[in-house]
């Protein structure tokens, strides 16, 4: 209860801000915090609950993200209908990605491999398409209004992505507490013994993926009418997979608030990044990657795990203490 | 029907290609094999070697050829180097960490890369770059010629070293029992960190085989590691002789799927057998277990 008592807290803090903040660059940037902290939630769900690195989740957001723009372009869908077919498209790809993987039981190196793979692989083939823009992408039409997903005001996309992490934050809330979660963290723990316990591992790394690809293909279509363009580097490239799983990593893999906490403290670090060396192309990339290394080598728990290795040192020394005396 | 004479250039091409590829799908494997986590800045490191060796030709003179006991050297020490003192302290008991250690040194070698010498397309110019020889049937470039021959020899010292030395016999027990080798009195963090270093020799000479016939560019890595994953999963995980069989049937299904369907589309060859394995044979064609 006391997790959901503050993720309430959270909404209803953050709800006001864009009528307190008359600034666009900072609800810009919050706007931009709370999608990637979705986007890390997509991945905490898959990376984090069921311990499946996923090294490609550009993946799904790009399959969104083109998904929408496509439809738009070509096909003269509504940008909703869009969002609605992108997270559908996310969770197919999701699961036929799932589906090939785990069938065999293929775990760790393999999954990050396949799915940093796939990634690159349909980098190429949306290089090589014409429908996809090829190499100069697709611009998608200006049309402001609710009614296409192009919010007049900077605050409409900062409500949208606050909902969105909302929904993010419920659901893992729930899954905590849920069978299906108990289930996920049973074969993130153990995946054997999970087996013998009749959990089927497949079944439940399945749905798993899908889900999570599902929720990255909403961020992608999200994205897509924020910035009104796409290209294969954005949607495939590298970048977006290493901010995926950054964010949930720095904040605390599988915990509710670890990608809302990740997020917000990555772009933090980006922007002093920015303001110390400049906007140079490429250096944001290599301050993600020595945040990487440096957090997975002194803080593998996130910054939710400093509270937590405290509090358990603490407690083992009492319990040591307690030892000694007996 | 397609010309033989068509046909039979293009395979010998893809079989020279495919010898590059074995050899940096050894260096990969090696390290696989030993520590049982697939190193996601191979292609990275690769493209720093590149770079060694173009700078070491544009501002020294030094010929590609000659640069090689420098550049397998330099990266055996850099692969040394990042195992025993980064790498090794990864992992807290899951391997998983391991995995995210080497995706975050591939996105700070690559970007640094790209913010130091910007994404210009480098290439090199030797008296013999443009030499061919004349195999009656087909031309093939002298480059790629001395290119598959070195793979082809590196990887027998590479099978010699394994099978006969005392550091083999070490490798190949960490490989199988990790715990056992300990007791046995092998010094484990070494044996990774040679482990690691030999695979990134690998790099090494293979960059200084490349480079006369290829160019260098921060993404270059991109163009090989799809291909030495492929190359990997096709062959075997861990599984040598799988690694070298593997390199040369990518090689030449990429040149075949070049001839067929152009340029850009003959990458996707390599996908295709990419899934293919994946579905149907996913511990590869001579890997024992994943």
């Amino acid at each position: 209860m006391r997790n959901l008592a503050t993720i309430i807290i959270f909404c209803l803090v953050m709800a006001p801000v864009p009528l307190l903040i008359q600034s666009d660059f900072w609800i810009t940037w919050l706007t931009l915090a709370l999608f990637y902290a979705y986007l890390g939630q997509a991945w905490n769900l898959l990376g984090g609950y069921g311990g499946q690195f996923s090294f490609g989740h550009a993946l799904f957001f790009g399959t969104g993200a083109y998904c929408t723009a496509i439809l738009q372009i070509h096909f003269h869908i509504n940008a909703w209908g869009g969002f609605v077919l992108a997270t559908v498209a996310g969770g197919l790809i999701g699961a036929g990605t799932g589906w090939l993987v785990f069938r065999y039981g293929l775990r760790g190196s393999y999954f990050a491999l396949v799915t940093l793979a796939f990634a690159e692989v349909f980098r190429i083939l949306a290089n090589s398409f014409d429908f996809t823009g090829a190499g100069v992408g697709l611009l998608v039409p200006l049309q402001p209004g609710i009614a296409q997903m192009q919010f007049e005001s900077k605050a409409g996309f900062f409500w949208l992505l606050l909902m969105l992490v909302a929904v993010g934050l419920l659901f893992t809330w729930w899954l905590e507490n849920a069978r299906f979660g108990a289930r996920l963290m049973a074969v993130r723990e153990n995946e054997d013994a999970a087996r013998a316990l009749g959990v089927d591992p497949f079944d439940t790394k399945l749905r798993a993926i899908a889900i999570s690809g599902a929720m990255a293909g909403s961020a992608g279509a999200v994205y897509v009418q924020l910035f009104l363009y796409i290209d294969p580097n954005i949607a495939y490239g590298p970048a977006m997979s290493v901010e995926a799983l950054l964010v949930p990593i720095i904040g605390g893999l599988g915990t509710i608030f670890g990608p809302v906490l990740g997020a917000f403290a990555l772009h933090v670090i980006a922007e002093i990044g920015r303001l110390a060396f400049g906007e140079a192309p490429g250096l944001n990339l290599v301050l993600y990657g020595i945040l990487l290394v440096l957090m997975v080598l002194f803080l593998p728990n996130g910054l939710f795990g400093l509270g937590r290795v405290n509090f358990s040192t603490a407690r083992l020394r009492r319990l040591f203490k307690r030892g000694s005396h007996a | 029907m397609l010309e033989f004479s068509i046909l039979l250039p293009a395979i010998l091409n893809g079989l020279t290609t495919g010898a590059i590829y074995a050899l940096i799908a050894l260096g990969l494997t090696l390290i696989y094999g030993v520590l049982h986590i697939i190193n996601f800045a191979h292609g990275s490191l690769l493209m720093l070697a590149l770079y060694g060796v173009f700078f070491l030709h544009s501002l020294f003179g030094v010929d590609p050829y000659l640069a090689l006991p420098i550049a397998a050297l330099a990266l055996f020490a850099v692969g040394y180097g990042l195992q025993r003192f980064v790498i090794g302290h990864a992992s807290h008991g899951k391997d998983e960490n391991i995995l995210l250690v080497t995706l975050g040194l591939s996105v700070i070698i690559e970007n640094l890369a790209l913010y130091l010498w910007r994404s210009d397309t480098r290439t090199i110019e030797t008296p013999y770059s443009f030499e061919v020889i004349d195999f009656g049937v087909a031309f093939i470039a002298v480059p790629k010629a001395i290119a598959f021959i070195g793979a082809l020899l590196v990887a027998a010292l590479l099978w010699l070293l394994m099978t006969r030395t005392d550091l083999g016999r070490a490798i190949r027990a960490l490989a199988r029992e990790r715990q056992g080798a300990r007791l046995v009195g092998i010094n484990v963090e070494h044996i990774f960190a040679m482990s690691f270093g030999i695979g990134c020799a690998c790099l090494g000479i293979a960059a200084c085989l490349l480079l006369p016939s290829f160019y260098v560019s921060p993404q270059v890595g991109h163009a090989f590691v799809l291909v030495a994953f492929t190359v990997v999963v096709l062959g075997g995980m861990g599984s040598f002789v799988g690694a070298l069989l593997g390199g040369l049937i990518i090689g030449v299904t990429e040149s075949l799927g070049g001839l067929f369907l152009g340029e850009s589309l003959g990458q996707l060859g390599i996908f295709l057998i990419f899934i293919i394995v994946l579905l149907f044979r996913p511990n590869g064609l001579l890997g024992q277990r994943v």
